[in-house]
């Protein structure tokens, strides 16, 4: 059973792989990157299970946290260039081109 | 069997973001895939059982400095690599000669986990015995990063914390001249 759950997990990880590598705009970029991290948390949750070493849990739920916060930090400077401005001074060089 | 199966498929995958950050010239998404390196060496880390230092790859590859790059890439206008003009033969050979070389190395390096490998001999099982008792630490790695060799990671602290201090002079100060120049700008469209 773990090694079906596991395969799963793998081929969604090539997927997101894929979309990392091919997609054409930064949001599928993201996107991407997002999904390999939570991909990255479950096959180590799933590991733990199958190894029986359970504090390995923990590392997956500090996994979830970086994700996230990287994921809205990577928003954030895209979306306004950079971590200083707010939404109304967004500056005219800063921002990253969405091709 | 999973073992293998999770190993393989990690070390493929990291094969092939490793060739495509090299292939690439869109710098956002080189600056992306070097996030998802970050995780599979991670997740590769744990699957080895070097929990601690996944950690710290997890944190520093995929939080810190994707962000750090990222935010760099913001202060630079340019967001495409030039191809470089000359043809790096040399280069890739003398890493590839290199690269063979490292792997005869290993091939006298002992088997991952094989108890008579000098460095399990050495000082590692002093550790194991006395670790709990002298410090009351459960994790054995956690008991000699922070007890037996507490000096070296607090100086160890000090250059992470010196970098991070001239990290933020680098890129806030450049951000301070952005704002007085646009502010110039406007004062002068003002007039």
């Amino acid at each position: 059973m773990y090694i079906v759950v596991t395969i799963a997990i793998l081929i969604t990880m090539a997927l997101a792989l894929a979309r990392a590598l091919l997609g054409p705009t930064v949001y599928d970029r993201i996107s991407a990157v997002n999904m390999f991290g939570t991909k990255t948390v479950l096959l180590i949750a799933v590991f733990a299970f199958f190894s029986g070493r359970t504090d390995l849990l923990d590392i997956a739920l500090v996994y979830a946290l970086i994700n996230f916060i990287g994921v809205v930090a990577v928003l954030r400077l895209v979306q306004y260039g950079d971590f200083h401005s707010s939404a109304k001074t967004s500056t005219k060089t800063g921002k990253i081109n969405s091709e | 069997m999973i073992d293998i199966l999770i190993n393989v498929t990690l070390l493929a995958f990291l094969a092939i973001t490793a060739i495509a950050i090299v292939r690439m010239t869109h710098l956002f998404a080189i600056v992306m895939l070097y996030g998802i390196f970050s995780f599979l060496t991670a997740g590769l880390f744990v699957v080895m059982d070097a929990a601690d230092v996944a950690f710290t790859e997890a944190a520093v590859g995929a939080g810190i400095s994707t962000v750090l790059m990222l935010a760099t890439l913001a202060l630079s206008k340019d967001h495409q690599e030039k191809k470089s003009r000359h043809r790096p033969w040399l280069p890739l050979s003398l890493v590839v000669v290199t690269g063979a070389a490292l792997v005869y190395g290993t091939m006298d390096i002992p088997g991952f986990g094989d108890p008579a490998a000098p460095s399990q001999v050495h000082v590692a099982p002093y550790y194991i015995e006395q670790s709990m008792p002298d410090t009351g630490v459960p994790n054995m790695v956690t008991a000699v990063l922070a007890s037996y060799r507490g000096f070296d990671t607090l100086g160890e602290v000090v250059v992470v914390f010196t970098a991070g201090i001239a990290v933020l002079l680098l890129i806030g100060g450049r951000r301070a001249k952005q704002t007085d120049k646009t502010q110039l700008e406007k004062e002068s469209d003002d007039a």
